[in-house]
């Protein structure tokens, strides 16, 4: 199998490459279960995390799964003033690509940014989320925390609730689970569901998608949708779709309730519900690093001439 | 590639594999406390093997571990094609106990190099003694074997196969010219 | 200076007229049937019609020079075929007054290439609230007002500034986009929009202020008909079914409505955004298979009288900003006749005369001029192209200075190998001997 170059979404990804690398992160999960929680596998490489958008947990996360790799990592945080002051993104990335790098993890605010960085840099490049397109590793920590308690996703339901129409979350969950097998449902407030989300069933009433699912990925609700009118009231939101515990009553008996953070407790989420027994949002955040860990690896070993 | 030799038929292993045992326990002074790792692929079963050797002289069973050492390899900025990560068990814990890490053939000596460094990171064992089915020369590092199987003088262009029945579906090994 | 051309296929908005030998002296048609000439070039195996006229052109100047400026854009038209262009407004000042008119005009008069013609703002800085002076524009010789680049989104400006147009003489030109309904839209608005999660701007976006506009024309056309105004609408780039099917609702009322289609829209998809290149992004958005379908009847049976081409150069770095910072516009004024004529005339069997018509005659009727045909005593205003000979779009031969093109690498037949502009040569390609 020829080793995939850039991770930028699941467009063109075969069942089996996706099993192959959450196979993998399974394997790098045992790493962080060692006392010495370090391989050398990735000595030698350069790997720069470029955030043209600001996010503590998914940068943390690549730097530290870099760091497990043994990886050099150059971390290039974007202030919105030094874009403004003229420089083109590409002109920051082929300033970083100066220093020689092997791998550039990318996160955007705007859609296909990672694929045109794909055409300008030599090195591989892992979206890292760009607007509200993909945010791949994301859905593959998604996808790993559910089969470690599920095993397998065949016909699994996973509802997906919220903003879906501006969720790279929802966008990249959707092309990935049904390709393990799973039925995706996407529910939420008419002004917040795109016109298709390929891969799911979209639908406004939340009961629906609910009842009798295995699991339930919860969205964060940003309060600039109440801004740009496509949400006219945070209460009306709360009333309809805050998924509670009573609502998770609807769902399996044991369903696992997952949140991609950062949650606004108590608004897409009651508040203690992250902590009860449904939650695997710590188990999320772990799974994050081996997936991580995986991706580096798949990426980048095995690429020399 | 093509066959030009085959250098061990199924029983001279069992052989090899007897004394290896027998001399294990002897350098050892005994199996208690003993424990044995397995590097992927054939050094598994033959790990396997010596522990049930083992068993049969001293009546104790040493414990086998698997270990995967491709994220410890020193080529993989390197190579161009990924080998695949496997899994690394090691249900005991090896601080303190005197390990053999077993493996089939013996060369350059980077897998064992890279075994040692994935071993230390598990923990520290007492002590860490090497077997190999096959010894066939042309070390780059300066490792050597506590116990050896065979001695196989062989040149660079040579390929040698060890078989096993665990995976192979027969025991032998073979010589191939590349 | 009298040129022949010999054995070229003679074809104009008005049909096919087989081969003919053209002589062309003081700058008209003197003969169809050949004659005397100082220099001679043997059309055998080309076409013969008349110049190209783009009725929207952004040529950037004054101010934005670095995009493009007079003379790199009146060469790269003379290149493409036209032998006159419009240029819009929407520069920096806008153009606005009578001696912005003027004083761009002089300097166009030192430049090679095709003829400056200007549209001059409708209201003022474009804003869409205070009308400027049509009668003084049209005395210093603007051909069209437009707010070209914004949407009026003022409805009572527009009628007002319709009425004030026509008693100059003058067209008005609008982008229809409701720009509420079409919010922070990137790119067409659809089933692919939301599977990228690329704003999408909906094609109801267009009808629905082209449906309002229809209606001030109405308006302005109830009002100005009894002091005898023309009251003339051009609705610039219709990129949809529906935009176009509102056009020829307005025909069957009789109402002035003149439409124009771009060649992009004509030859491009949504589809195209798969590959995430600014190249592809424009207002209005190229749409669905569907509309480009709409488009192509609509162009064939006149309900879309005209093609203009929407050239908006902007710099390489520019447009090779993420999707959300790259500017909107495609140029294509080299390119546009040899793309329609490979892919309308060559692939799907569009007349060529209805090509002429629609990138010559159409145009210069929603202006309110008179069209151009072969025939003694006419304006040398001539094109002569290769239908046969097929060569790779390449942008580093440009001579706009926008160098990349959406249609990179297409093989495409129809270059331009000659351009006259009342005779004189403004465009001669090397292959023509």
């Amino acid at each position: 199998m020829a080793a995939l170059k850039h991770l930028l979404d699941f467009e063109g990804w075969r069942r089996s490459e996706v099993e192959s690398l959450l196979e993998t992160a399974r394997l790098m999960e045992e790493v962080l279960e060692r006392p010495m929680k370090k391989v050398p596998a990735l000595k030698g490489f350069t790997i720069a995390t470029v955030f043209f958008e600001p996010s503590t947990r998914t940068k943390t996360s690549f730097e530290l799964a870099a760091k497990r790799m043994s990886a050099d990592v150059v971390s290039f945080a974007v202030s919105g003033s030094s874009l403004s002051k003229g420089e083109s993104y590409k002109d920051t990335l082929l300033t970083l690509q100066a220093m020689v790098l092997d791998a550039y993890v990318i996160r955007s605010p705007v859609a296909g940014m990672a694929h045109q960085a794909a055409g300008w840099l030599r090195g591989s490049v892992i979206n890292a989320g760009d607007g509200r397109r993909a945010h791949p590793t994301q859905a593959l920590l998604d996808a790993y925390t559910l089969l470690d308690e599920l095993s397998q996703l065949e016909g699994k339901k996973i509802a997906i609730v919220g903003d879906i129409a501006h969720s790279r979350v929802a966008r990249s969950n959707a092309e990935l689970l049904p390709l393990l097998g799973a039925d995706v449902w996407a529910a939420g407030p008419v002004g917040l569901l795109p016109e298709v989300l390929k891969g799911a069933r979209l639908t406004s009433n939340l009961a629906e998608a609910l009842s009798d699912a295995d699991a339930v990925m919860v969205l964060r609700l940003q309060k600039e949708r109440m801004q740009d009118g496509s949400l006219p009231s945070i209460r009306e939101y709360i009333s309809e779709y805050q998924i509670t515990a009573e609502r998770m009553n609807l769902a399996r008996p044991g369903a696992l309730l997952l949140h991609p953070g950062p949650m606004n407790r108590d608004l897409e989420l009651a508040g203690t519900l992250a902590e009860g027994s449904h939650s695997r949002v710590e188990r999320q955040v772990r799974a994050g690093e081996a997936v991580r860990m995986a991706v580096l690896y798949h990426l980048l070993v095995g690429r020399a001439a | 590639m093509k066959l030009k030799a085959r250098l061990l038929e199924a029983a001279e292993i069992e052989r090899a594999l007897r004394r290896i045992a027998h001399e294990i326990v002897e350098k050892n002074k005994g199996a208690e406390e003993l424990a044995l790792v397995g590097v992927h692929t054939r050094g598994i079963p033959l790990a396997e093997r010596l522990s049930s050797l083992i068993e049969r002289f001293e009546g104790v069973r040493p414990a086998v571990g698997v270990l995967d050492i491709t994220l410890y390899r020193d080529d993989l900025s390197e190579i161009a094609v990924q080998p695949k990560v496997r899994e690394t068990r090691i249900p005991f814990d090896i601080t303190n106990k005197p390990l053999v890490l077993v493996d089939d053939v013996l060369y350059t000596g980077r897998t064992a190099r890279a075994a040692l460094d994935a071993l230390v990171d598990l923990g520290r064992p007492q002590r860490i003694y090497f077997a190999v089915l096959v010894d066939r020369g042309h070390r780059e590092l300066p490792i050597r074997a506590d116990f050896v199987g065979k001695n196989l003088p062989t040149s660079r262009q040579e390929v040698v196969k060890v078989k096993l029945n665990e995976v192979d579906g027969e025991d032998g090994v073979e010589l191939w010219q590349r | 200076m009298s040129l022949l051309i010999k054995n070229a296929l003679l074809v104009d908005g008005a049909g096919e007229h087989g081969r003919g030998d053209v002589l062309i002296n003081n700058g008209k048609i003197a003969s169809l049937s050949g004659g005397e000439a100082a220099t001679t070039i043997d059309g055998s195996g080309f076409v013969l019609t008349p110049a190209l006229f783009d009725p929207h052109s952004h040529l950037r100047s004054p101010g934005q020079e670095v995009k493009e400026d007079l003379r790199s854009g009146l060469l790269a038209a003379a290149k493409g075929g036209y032998a006159a262009v419009v240029a819009m407004p929407n520069t920096e000042p806008a153009i606005q007054r009578p001696e912005d008119v003027r004083g761009l005009y002089q300097q166009a008069s030192r430049l090679d290439g095709a003829r400056l013609l200007l549209a001059a703002a409708l209201t003022e800085e474009q804003q869409g609230r205070r009308l400027t002076p049509a009668g003084l524009l049209r005395q210093a010789g603007a051909v069209l007002l437009s707010d070209d680049g914004r949407s009026n989104d003022d409805a009572g400006v527009l009628a007002r500034g319709l009425l004030y147009a026509a008693a100059a003489s003058l067209t008005v030109a609008v982008h229809a986009e409701d720009t509420s309904l079409r919010g922070e839209g990137l790119m067409n608005d659809g089933a692919l929009s939301a599977q990228l999660g690329i704003p999408g701007n909906p094609a109801e976006a267009e009808a629905a202020r082209i449906a309002r506009d229809l209606e001030v024309l109405r308006w302005a056309v109830r009002k100005a008909a009894p002091l005898g105004h023309q009251v003339r609408l051009y609705v610039q780039h219709v990129s949809s079914k529906r935009g176009a099917e509102l056009i020829e609702m307005a025909h069957a009322d009789k109402l002035p409505v003149y439409a124009e289609v771009t060649p992009h829209h004509l030859t491009l998809t949504a589809e195209n955004w798969r590959s995430f290149d600014p190249v592809f992004k424009v207002a209005p958005p190229l749409r669905e298979p569907e509309d480009v379908d709409a488009l192509l009847r609509a162009l064939e049976s006149g309900v879309i009288s005209s093609i203009g081409s929407d050239h908006a150069p902007h710099t390489r770095a520019e447009k090779e900003r993420d999707l959300q910072n790259a500017p909107f516009g495609i140029p294509n004024i080299e390119v546009a006749f040899p793309l329609l004529f490979s892919e309308l005339v060559d692939k799907r069997g569009f007349p060529l005369a209805k090509l002429i018509a629609r990138m010559s005659d159409g145009p210069r009727e929603a202006l309110g001029m008179k069209e151009i045909r072969l025939r003694v005593g006419e304006v040398a205003d001539l094109m002569l192209f290769d239908p046969g000979a097929s060569r790779s779009v390449d942008p580093a031969t440009f001579l706009s200075k926008a160098r990349y093109s959406p249609w990179q690498g297409w093989r495409l037949k129809g270059w331009p190998l000659l351009t006259l502009l009342a005779g004189k040569e403004v465009w001669r390609d090397a292959a023509l001997a």
